[in-house]
């Protein structure tokens, strides 16, 4: 069987702290019951520069600047520690201010929906201008700046959304529809939002990893959005939009859901296509969501900290097909969490994380690596949710303990040695198992590991369509080198060689 | 008399932990009626 590969990843972060207030659901839903409260007072103060972000170390994992490995050689918590002379942009992506990402929504609007004013027109044409993978052609849709008066009247009196930069409008995002509530501003800015970070995230995968835009033949997107209007809500195709900002001109694609898991889903998915011969070249892409900005910020404000949760998350991974050197997708080896597996902690595990090991005759212990739900405890510690990767590593090591795979005491060195702390920001689907893709490719290619898991959980029962959650894993392995191009041989083949030995046969009595 | 017999029981159960519905079945071999019972995301 000819198993399909990960050829590479971008991952990508936007530092956007005014979205936070005025766009994350924590900070508008306490304005709607306590627009008085204490917490929106003291927002604005927690809130980090664009230099404390960059050089938090979880953010210069995220982008590849650092290794899992390096960070849990810094002692929690990391808010108040710094990696010097850290860089924007890292060996996986990048981290974008946020005039910039402002800048970026409007030339992806294709509706012209986003109107910015000439102050912050001027600052992002001049900044993008710049920008390595930012092209004149995609600058010039910046065009010329609009009137504040005009912005003012579309937010006053037509409903549109106020953009902030420095906690002053600078723009907005008009509505698409006088009555359709799934097209309007609030719906259109979130959507844009998605747009713009996944397009970031497919220009750095694009760029990092040297991979011709017309090459890639379907695009799978897999954040938590949905586009559409009144007639089908999530009818998409956030796909196929942000395949057509990145020059994929021979790309189509789809939307995949499924919370948290649909990165994971979405893996599976192209693998699956690439190894069935479909397309070649499949890339799954996510950007992030302005929804979970500040999400536990309330817990960071009483414990006075910086609100971590400043940054949206997007990636990007190309699946292709085997090349002899990426590593493989095992597809033979996927877990899944089915309607019938039920819910507690071993019948989850065992869904995940062994019933996929057995299938290969694997033990616990040989998978090197495990990149469950990577959040980053730096922020979900202080609001009380644990740390969830090491929840997860603890959860593996107590079914290997009892499949007599490991002895009680090894269990917290499992844990440090299969296990990594977690780096990603809590934008929901972000964290969830693809963060290491990029990592496992670089180890795997040093040799220093050989088989990953990638793990992602989904909490369908927000949707309120079901009780159940959802949850999907496949190992990704070392390549051995041998392509098997798994064809086998064609009936047309047999035919041929069969003709063939006869004409010998014939001859040879002619011969005679 | 068990712990929990004759007591209504809220539950809120984490998806990263012990879910609503693994907590609501431990329940069923005693006398608790379970009046309440979620699973939440804390991430």
């Amino acid at each position: 069987m000819a198993f399909s590969v990960v050829k590479g990843a971008g991952y990508v972060l936007v530092h956007t702290p005014d979205m936070i207030i005025h766009n994350g659901t924590t900070q508008t839903s306490e304005r709607i019951v306590n627009p008085e409260s204490e917490y929106l007072k003291k927002l604005p103060e927690h809130l980090r520069s664009f230099e404390e972000v960059v050089s938090y170390p979880p953010n210069q994992t995220y982008i590849g600047n650092i290794t899992p490995g390096d960070l849990s050689e810094y002692k929690m918590p990391w808010y108040d520690k710094k990696i010097d002379d850290a860089g924007r942009f890292g060996k996986f992506g990048e981290i974008m201010p946020q005039d910039e990402f402002i800048g970026l929504l409007k030339i992806v609007d294709v509706f012209d929906l986003v109107k910015l004013n000439n102050e912050i027109t001027k600052v992002a044409k001049e900044k993008l201008e710049n920008h390595p993978l930012i092209t004149d052609e995609m600058v010039a849709k910046l065009k010329e700046g609009d009137e504040m008066e005009d912005i003012n009247k579309a937010i006053n009196e037509l409903h549109a959304e106020p953009i902030y930069n420095n906690n002053k409008i600078v723009g907005c995002v008009k509505r698409a529809h006088e009555i359709d509530i799934n097209l309007n501003a609030h719906t259109i800015f979130e959507n844009l939002v998605v747009k713009a970070s996944g397009v970031l995230a497919m220009l750095n995968l694009i760029n990092k990893n040297d991979i011709n835009p017309e090459d890639i033949g379907y695009v799978i997107e897999c954040s938590e959005e949905a586009c559409g209007d009144m007639n089908q809500r999530g009818g998409g195709n956030f796909a196929k939009s942000i395949a057509e900002v990145a020059g994929c001109v021979n790309a189509t694609g789809s939307d995949t859901r499924g919370f948290c898991a649909a990165p994971t889903h979405a893996l599976i998915e192209a693998s699956a296509l690439v190894q069935a011969g479909v397309y070649e070249n499949v890339v799954i892409v996510a950007g992030g969501a302005t929804a979970k900005l500040g999400m536990n910020g309330k817990d960071h404000v009483k414990k006075e900290m910086p609100v971590l949760e400043d940054v949206l998350g997007g990636f990007a991974v190309l699946v292709s097909k085997n090349d002899g050197v990426n590593p493989v997708l095992r597809t033979d080896l996927v877990g899944r969490h089915t309607v019938g597996t039920g819910s507690s902690p071993q019948a989850v595990i065992t869904a995940l994380i062994t019933a996929p090991l057995d299938k290969g005759d694997l033990k616990i212990t040989d998978i090197d690596k495990y990149s469950v739900e990577m959040q980053n405890p730096d922020i979900t510690k202080p609001a009380g949710a644990g740390d969830v990767p090491t929840s997860n590593y603890k959860m593996i090591a107590a079914l290997g303990v009892k499949r007599k795979e490991l002895d009680r005491k090894e269990l917290p060195n499992f844990v440090k040695e299969h296990g990594m702390p977690g780096w990603a920001p809590t934008q929901g689907h972000i964290p969830s198992g693809i963060p290491y893709a990029g990592f496992a490719r670089e180890a795997m290619a040093k040799g220093e590991i050989s088989r990953a898991m990638i793990v992602g959980k989904g909490s369908l029962f927000l949707g309120r369509m079901t009780n159940l959650f959802d949850g999907v894993s496949i190992v990704l392995e070392k390549n051995s080198g041998k392509v098997d191009e798994g064809k086998g041989v064609s009936e047309a083949e047999v035919k041929g060689l069969v003709a063939e030995a006869m004409k010998e046969f014939a001859s040879h009595l002619l011969g005679n | 008399m068990g712990r929990y017999d004759g007591k209504k029981v809220i539950i809120i159960g984490d998806r990263d932990g012990i879910p609503g519905p693994a907590i609501e079945e431990c329940l069923k071999s005693t006398e608790a009626e379970v009046v309440f019972s979620s699973t939440e995301c804390f991430v």
